[in-house]
């Protein structure tokens, strides 16, 4: 699903050049549930932010779904997104002027889904996550725990074929961490890609691998466990 | 077309800084306001000036004697000498340009004392002689019974028109003056119509009493002389050649210089109509660059506050971006909300236009000292306006929608 070769970035602020990423050799296949780890500073937001087509790398080869992604156009980068990849942030990112099911029905609007039929699956993404009467609240009335499972309901509205997490639990309290952490687990378990960006080490465990990058790099690789996929399929395709 | 989500992205993004939106609107408004207010002003400076030259033939001339200023074929100069009713019979045939020709002769208002008796009621009237082609150069209205024609000319009848002025002094109300006579200058003169000047300029009066020039000359022993007249060129033809070929054929008729152009007064009277129509133009302009410079400042207004707008929707469009809005998607969003902001103001902005404008008019209406007469907003200028407002929108909108597209998606996303 994911690969990745030999891949730098850099910013450049000014007169100086920061060298963040040093060349990231990564495989990620379908349906794993991966997190990356690591201090702060140490490249983890820049690489899925990489990932996920918000921002380019400098040098190396990622493959997206059999996909090289170099230079694109801007409207081509916007359909890769909206086709294949769900974002969840720590800060949420909700649009503050509109209802929960209008925040969750967003996507499909960029796919031209007719508004009726949108709100509907908006709603039905909102009920799978414990929110149906939470539907016409604004982003303000809702609790961290609610605006980041509106926020999933969000990432994976288009049925998309991998979701990535920029600290998904990083505003929220250890209880309402692992329920999104279940969340996000049984999203997996349907069959999705799912990569966690975190420095909690609870969260981390709860995935199969744990990447962790020091200094641009990849220190190392943790298999956690196996999962038996079988078991359990909560959120349906 | 804008569907309900559209327009819901619309009215939410305008909605949440209600105040700055309305200020914004408040520029654009009232930059199509004096637009629309100036250009109905200048329509009705124009109307006024255009009926005060009532129906005047813009394509005419006007000739006059004057005398010689270079000795000729044995006359002296300074030597004076007058038209004769045969220089219009020569005219007529020789000159293929001509339209009409209308000799005129001004008699004399009485000065001081009274000219015009009829039983006990007198008055002091001007007293011209005419030509029935004159009603063709200088148009009156003929308000009862008819303007003289060309049998009044040839008998040398003693028939005359009569002004309001005249008509007033001399009869009463309920009064018809048609078929009445007047004693003018001790003599009894039938009257065959009551016209009205079309304008109070272009030497038109409303005490005048006009006869056939014919009558006027034998009435006042003037043989078949007289000092003036007007002539119109045939439409496409140009006046400058109509006087030349005037020109020569007086001269030579009167022994004057050919080179001897003071001989002859003559004034272009269609070059003054150029001029004072070149001053509408040059007015109307004026008026349209005021306007568009005023609209111009309210749109900078709203591409400014699009600016802000969309500096402080940084992060929101990259959220949008990330979930799979593309560029072209966020450009048409803020530039549909620019040009919602611009149209909707300036749609106001011209109904009340519209509004001042016919207060002005209604204000004016009946008031002989107003230079403003019947101003309306032209309906091609007020689309012309909603075109340019809606132009200018867009424009308002691109420059920092195509700003906001340039950021990276992830830096957006980072924006507070
Ligand atoms: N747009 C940018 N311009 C300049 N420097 C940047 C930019 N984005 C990130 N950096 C720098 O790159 C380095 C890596 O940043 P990154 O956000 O990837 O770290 P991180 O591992 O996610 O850290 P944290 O755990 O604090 O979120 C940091 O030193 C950061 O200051
Ligand atoms: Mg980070």
């Amino acid at each position: 699903m994911i690969r990745l070769q030999n891949i730098h970035k850099s910013y450049i602020t000014g007169t100086n050049k920061l060298h963040v990423l040093k060349g990231i050799d990564l495989h990620i296949k379908e349906g794993e549930l991966v997190s990356i780890m690591g201090s702060s500073g140490s490249g983890k937001s820049t690489l899925l932010n990489i990932l996920g087509l918000l921002d380019n790398h400098d040098d190396g080869v990622y493959l997206l779904n059999q996909q090289e992604i170099k230079a694109m156009s801007e409207t081509k980068a916007a359909k890769l997104r909206n086709d294949l990849l769900g974002f969840v942030f720590q800060s949420f990112n909700l649009i503050s002027f509109k209802n929960a099911m209008e925040n969750v029905a967003l996507p499909l609007y960029y796919k031209k889904v007719a508004r009726k039929k949108r709100n509907r699956m908006a709603v039905e993404y909102l009920d799978k996550l414990g929110l149906k009467d939470w539907a016409e609240h604004m982003p303000n009335e809702l609790s961290g725990g609610q605006k980041q499972r509106v926020a999933i309901a969000r990432s994976i509205i288009t049925n998309p074929k991998i979701i990535l997490a920029d600290e998904p639990t990083g505003a929220l309290d250890s209880k309402t961490s692992i329920e999104v952490m279940d969340i996000l687990k049984e999203i997996n378990a349907s069959g999705i890609t799912v990569i966690i960006v975190t420095h909690e080490n609870d969260i981390a465990h709860m995935t199969d691998r744990i990447i962790n990058l020091k200094d641009g790099r990849i220190e190392s690789i943790i298999e956690t466990r196996k999962v038996n996929r079988t078991e359990s399929s909560k959120i349906p395709q | 077309m804008i569907d309900l989500d559209k327009w819901q992205e619309i009215t939410a993004a305008l909605k949440k800084n209600k105040l700055r939106t309305i200020l914004t609107g408040m520029g654009v408004m009232f930059g199509i306001l004096i637009l629309v207010t100036l250009l109905g002003i200048g329509k009705g400076f124009q109307n006024n000036i255009q009926s005060s030259l009532g129906n005047f033939a813009t394509n005419s001339t006007v000739f006059w004697v004057q005398r010689t200023t270079k000795a000729y074929k044995g006359l002296p100069r300074n030597r004076f000498y007058q038209f004769t009713n045969d220089d219009i019979v020569a005219i007529k045939i020789s000159v293929p340009e001509l339209e009409n020709i209308a000799p005129e002769i001004d008699g004399w208002s009485g000065g001081a004392t009274n000219n015009t008796f009829r039983a006990e009621k007198k008055g002091n009237f001007r007293i011209k002689g005419t030509s029935p082609e004159m009603n063709m150069v200088n148009p009156v209205d003929v308000t009862a019974g008819r303007f003289i024609n060309e049998n009044d000319l040839k008998d040398y009848r003693k028939v005359i028109t009569i002004g309001p002025r005249v008509q007033e002094l001399m009869f009463e109300k309920d009064e018809d003056p048609i078929g009445q006579y007047l004693k003018v200058n001790g003599i009894y003169l039938k009257i065959i119509g009551t016209v009205k000047p079309l304008s109070q300029n272009m030497g038109n009066r409303e005490d005048i009493i006009q006869m056939p020039y014919t009558t006027l000359q034998r009435l006042y022993n003037r043989g078949d002389k007289f000092y003036s007249f007007l002539a119109t060129a045939k439409v496409g033809e140009s006046v400058d050649e109509l006087q030349n070929s005037i020109f020569s054929i007086l001269a030579r008729r009167h022994n004057i210089h050919p080179d001897d152009k003071q001989a002859i007064g003559n004034f272009n009277i269609a070059k003054l109509f150029q001029k004072i129509f070149g001053l509408f133009n040059s007015i109307g302009f004026l008026f349209w660059i005021i306007g568009l410079g005023v609209l111009l400042t309210g749109i900078i207004g709203v591409s400014n506050i699009m600016h802000v707008v969309v500096k402080e929707r940084t992060k929101e469009i990259g959220i949008k971006r990330a979930i799979g809005a593309r560029p072209a998607e966020v450009v048409g969003q803020i530039i549909n909300e620019s040009v919602f902001l611009t149209t909707f103001a300036g749609f106001w902005g011209l109904v009340l236009g519209v509004l001042i404008v016919e207060g002005i008019g209604k204000a004016t209406e009946g008031s002989v000292d107003s230079q403003i007469l019947n101003p309306y907003v032209d309906i091609n200028v007020a689309f012309i306006a909603l075109g340019v407002l809606v132009f200018f929108g867009v424009l308002a909108g691109l420059l920092p929608a195509l700003k906001a597209i340039r950021i990276k998606p992830v830096d957006a996303l980072r924006y507070e």
